[in-house]
């Protein structure tokens, strides 16, 4: 290391560096315990897309996603970062292959838990069937991988959010950490706009885009279990909290997800916006929720407490 | 697409004992750099893909100028291109020769 950093300790540097800026290689490195990170099918293997030669586009030699293990805390993990970046971190063939080789891993070990740092707009449309056919091996592997004893914890704080069918595995994942520039969900903004008008959802509003997809409305609806702050090094301890929380994987767990998810729908299911969620949940002021600070807006998502705890 | 190689003799082997390392993300204005330590001391070789058509002649200057400056002998260079600017070129050729010089794997 030069001059500058040689007095900062691992966990300061993972502090001071934002989650939504770094790259997928910066995140793994920092949220890793120092030097422990080994990546499987390394860009040295120039495991490209065979697809995106095609349409005379670039490839990058990792297809957008690091793969490998390393330790949390002194314990083993498989993690897997996206770079969304590049092409929005979608998912391609041989990017969804390397994710669910990885959960296929994990699921054939059966106790070492799986990290997912999501960074993506969903499918890649130059790849459409394989990477439509990835998304669904992929969700079959994490629950594979679950049932079998593992935890498959999602991390989500990157530029590109996590949509599409990154948001379908999110919603498989046993649970999810988000910070405030994280966005989950499965349609995003300018395919809502495009498909039922801008009346419907005007994808240029950045306030609604945010109180509707970010992360501070996924976590007080419980979607998500933890609300991290943009930093590499609150991701690190909202993962090792979380794998801490996370209880056995099975059929009283899914039926529970189920009813979580139908009272879910039945207290809010006419709510027009999330604030109407909010006021609904007995938030006061809710209109002030997006502009909490990070340490406010946790001590009040742990207040309400609707974490999926017990479900999922 | 177009493609670009560059081979150049060296004056010395570059530092380090790490065999590769890879700085960058393939994105609009960005580029990757792969290096691998797999040539003999005196030699290096840069192979470039690049989205932007018609440049050969800057990339041409800005190689040269990058291997006069840091004689990365022993190295091969792996470039997928995003469009990047000449100055980006130059950093990330720069960052990998950096990362490359570390002790380590």
């Amino acid at each position: 290391m030069t001059a500058p950093f040689r007095d900062i300790t691992p966990a300061e540097r993972a502090r001071s560096t934002s989650f939504y800026e770094a790259s997928a290689r910066t995140r793994l490195e920092l949220l890793l315990d120092a030097g422990s990170f080994v990546e499987f099918i390394g860009p040295e293997q120039r495991e490209i897309s065979p697809h995106l030669n095609i349409f005379d586009l670039p490839e990058q030699f990792d297809d957008g996603i690091v793969v490998g293990h390393g330790r949390l805390d002194g314990a083993p993990v498989f993690v897997a970062a996206q770079e969304g970046r590049f092409m929005g971190g979608a998912f391609g063939e041989v990017h969804g292959a390397k994710l669910t080789g990885l959960l296929r891993a994990a699921r054939e070990i059966g106790r070492i838990p799986v990290l997912i740092l999501f960074d993506t707009g969903g499918v890649r449309l130059q790849e459409a069937n394989a990477g439509e056919l990835a998304i669904a091996e992929i969700m079959r592997a994490v629950m594979e991988a679950r049932a079998a004893g593992v935890k498959v914890i999602g991390l989500i704080g990157g530029r590109s959010g996590c949509y599409g069918g990154g948001g379908l595995i999110a919603g498989c994942c046993s649970a999810l950490a988000v910070s405030e520039p994280g966005r989950i969900a499965v349609s995003g903004p300018e395919v809502i706009e495009t498909n039922r008008g801008v009346e419907e959802f005007d994808s240029r509003d950045r306030a609604l885009v945010w109180r509707t997809m970010g992360g501070k409305h996924r976590r007080l609806l419980g979607a998500a279990d933890v609300f991290a702050h943009d930093n590499v090094q609150d991701f690190r301890e909202a993962a090792l909290a979380l794998l801490d929380l996370v209880g056995p994987f099975g059929l009283e767990r899914l039926k529970a997800e189920q009813e979580r998810l139908a009272d879910r729908l039945r207290r809010y299911g006419a709510c027009l916006d999330a604030v109407d969620i909010w006021t609904a949940e007995g938030i006061a002021h809710a209109e002030t929720v997006p502009e909490l600070p990070a340490d406010q807006f946790i001590a009040l998502a742990d207040r309400i407490g609707r974490t999926s705890r017990d479900a999922r | 697409m177009e493609d670009f190689s560059f081979q150049h003799n060296v004056r010395a082997r570059a530092g380090g004992t790490r065999q590769t390392a890879i700085v960058g993300v393939v994105a609009s204005g960005n580029l990757e750099v792969l290096v691998e330590r797999v040539l003999p001391d005196a030699e290096c070789a840069l192979d470039i893909k690049t989205a932007a058509l018609g440049f050969g002649e800057v990339w041409r200057a800005v190689i040269g100028d990058f291997v006069e400056r840091y004689s990365p002998g022993g190295l091969r260079f792996s470039i997928n291109d995003g469009g990047a600017r000449p100055d980006t070129v130059s950093l990330r050729l720069a960052q990998a020769v950096r990362l490359i010089a570390e002790n380590g794997q």
